[in-house]
């Protein structure tokens, strides 16, 4: 497998759910140690375009490239070659409960190496300094913060040393202070190691921090692609109102409703 | 009404289908798989089995010595009006080792251990652990169904055998101290009584009743969606597949064994 400078590559990716289009003919290309921010609202369809990417879904129609492989017509050989050059952090950390911190993050160092049981201790020590838990290596999962959680997953998915890192809602679910934390983390990472950053995010903050580029999708179709200033700029009202953080114009129905609980009142 | 029945049925084959494709996964990894180079994980599967053993060995032997007695009095009740109390030995033996101990066993560890397999793979599940797995490259199948499979296979035969044990014991105790029998002649009477086959034959369905509760309860966890309510339903769901599945084949291996003599 040779590495290319395009780290992921996707063409007409399409995916629905009976007669629910959620991703709708999708183009997209990651350049390696390039940081794609995928930005968008609830049910835009982002998290199911990252399921699509790290091969956890299969798509109805359309072409996932990773490192130059088709991650849905490869052999499973070339797939498990593939996924030693991928690491992925879950939204809620996906943490192995009944493992240790430290126990999580040897799991993919004691499947896919033949290191002694001594140098994968010292490797997954480093990884949890990486990321500022080495005084959590024997604590489990239920005994950490939510902040702690996903930095601890960070540490897993990096156990490996992956040339893609893939990241769902990094910041969701955090304070503003643990957030902007975890932002500074992902851009060390990146400058450390020189990795490709994926991240989905709906965070404009978090988005705008860590992207080198930025795609805003919306029904499974992305709006704009481009460097932070551009989508800053794009004068897309769709994409306007979603920076703007302004809520969705209220449907007929809504309007009705509202003012019949309003006479309700009145009446009462 | 139709439209739902048809879709429930639909629903009914497209889940026998996923167990049907998670059988043949996981037994060809449990059995055809290690003798071409690709072992399971054999620390795993022991820890399965001393779980299984643990959490089980006590119900075992309360039910089976409780079914020992009963089939013994009901046994003795029956024979008493044609006055042969001295067969309650053989047919306490024989009903047993051939049908109740590892019938018993099975539904035991269907509802502890079967259902604890599909609350923690369903847990897994949704919390979006199993994908972790996937993502890491770790096939969930061979990880976490093959050490839990395989465990079964071993631990349901062994704890059908020790419930055969206590509950041929247990209608000894009702021979001696209910019927008036001798000790050693009531044990010898249960020793001649069965033959190899009836052993073999429990032992035989203990060993497909413990693939049944390991592949049902694998595949109502990894087949969990939602939340944690959804946990709770499928851990249900997995029970009463079980034992329905269990009784089925219990009829066909009887049928089986019946046939050949």
């Amino acid at each position: 497998m040779e590495a290319t400078s395009q780290a992921i590559e996707v063409r007409g990716l399409r995916q629905s759910y009976g007669d629910h289009v959620v991703l709708d003919g999708l183009d997209l290309s990651v350049e390696a140690g390039e940081t794609l921010v995928i930005l968008g609202g609830s049910g835009s369809g982002k998290s199911t375009l990252l399921r699509c990417l790290v091969g956890l879904e299969r798509p109805d129609t359309g072409r996932v490239s990773i490192r130059g492989t088709d991650i849905f017509a490869a052999g499973p050989d070339e797939l498990h070659d593939l996924r030693q050059h991928i690491g992925m952090a879950f939204q809620s950390g996906a943490l192995f409960g009944s493992m240790t911190v430290g126990e999580n993050v040897d799991l993919p160092l004691a499947e896919f190496t033949l290191l002694p049981e001594s140098t994968r201790r010292i490797i997954v020590r480093i990884k949890l300094a990486l990321v500022g838990l080495d005084g959590a290596i024997n604590s489990y999962p239920s005994e950490l913060s939510g902040g702690m959680k996903k930095r601890a997953a960070f540490a897993r998915a990096m156990a490996l040393d992956p040339d893609l890192l893939f990241c769902d809602e990094p910041s969701a679910g955090l304070d503003p202070v643990t957030a902007a934390g975890l932002d500074r983390l992902l851009i060390q990472l990146k400058e450390v190691f020189g990795i490709t950053l994926v991240v989905v995010t709906h965070s404009l903050d978090s988005a705008f921090a860590i992207a080198d580029r930025i795609a805003l999708i919306h029904e499974g179709r992305f709006l704009v692609t481009g460097s932070p200033d551009r989508v800053r700029h794009c004068p897309d009202p769709v994409v306007r109102r979603f920076l703007e953080r302004q809520p969705e114009e209220e449907t007929a129905d809504n309007q009705r409703f509202r003012r019949w609980m309003l006479e309700e009142e009145s009446v009462g | 009404m139709v439209r739902r029945s048809s879709a429930t049925l639909l629903e009914q084959l497209a889940e026998t289908g996923r167990l049907w494709r998670l059988a043949v996964t996981a037994v060809d990894q449990t059995l055809v798989e290690p003798w071409r180079g690709k072992p399971i994980r054999l620390r795993e599967t022991v820890r399965q089995i001393v779980r299984a053993g643990n959490e089980s060995l006590s119900l075992v032997a309360l039910i089976a010595a409780l079914m020992g007695i009963i089939l013994a009095l009901q046994s003795a009740y029956q024979l008493r009006a044609i006055g042969a109390t001295h067969l309650v030995a053989d047919l306490v033996a024989v009903s047993i080792t051939r049908e109740l101990g590892p019938l018993m066993t099975a539904i035991l560890i269907a509802g502890r251990i079967g259902a604890a397999f599909t609350a923690e793979l369903g847990t897994m599940k949704v919390s979006e652990e199993i994908d972790a797995l996937t993502v890491i490259g770790i096939d969930p199948v061979h990880y976490l169904v093959v050490p839990r499979l395989a465990a079964l296979l071993v631990a349901v035969p062994c704890l059908a055998l020790f419930a055969n044990l206590v509950g041929i014991l247990a209608g000894a105790g009702v021979g001696v101290l209910a019927l008036g029998l001798g000790a050693g002649g009531y044990l010898a009477d249960s020793l001649a009584a069965l033959e190899l086959e009836d052993l073999w034959a429990g032992v035989l369905k203990a060993f497909v009743f413990g693939g049944i509760i390991g592949l049902v309860g694998c595949q109502q966890g990894l087949g969990t969606r939602g939340g944690a309510d959804e946990v709770g339903r499928s851990t249900t769901t997995a029970v009463v597949r079980s034992i329905v599945l269990i009784i089925a084949a219990d009829l066909v291996v009887t049928a089986v064994f019946f046939v050949r003599q």
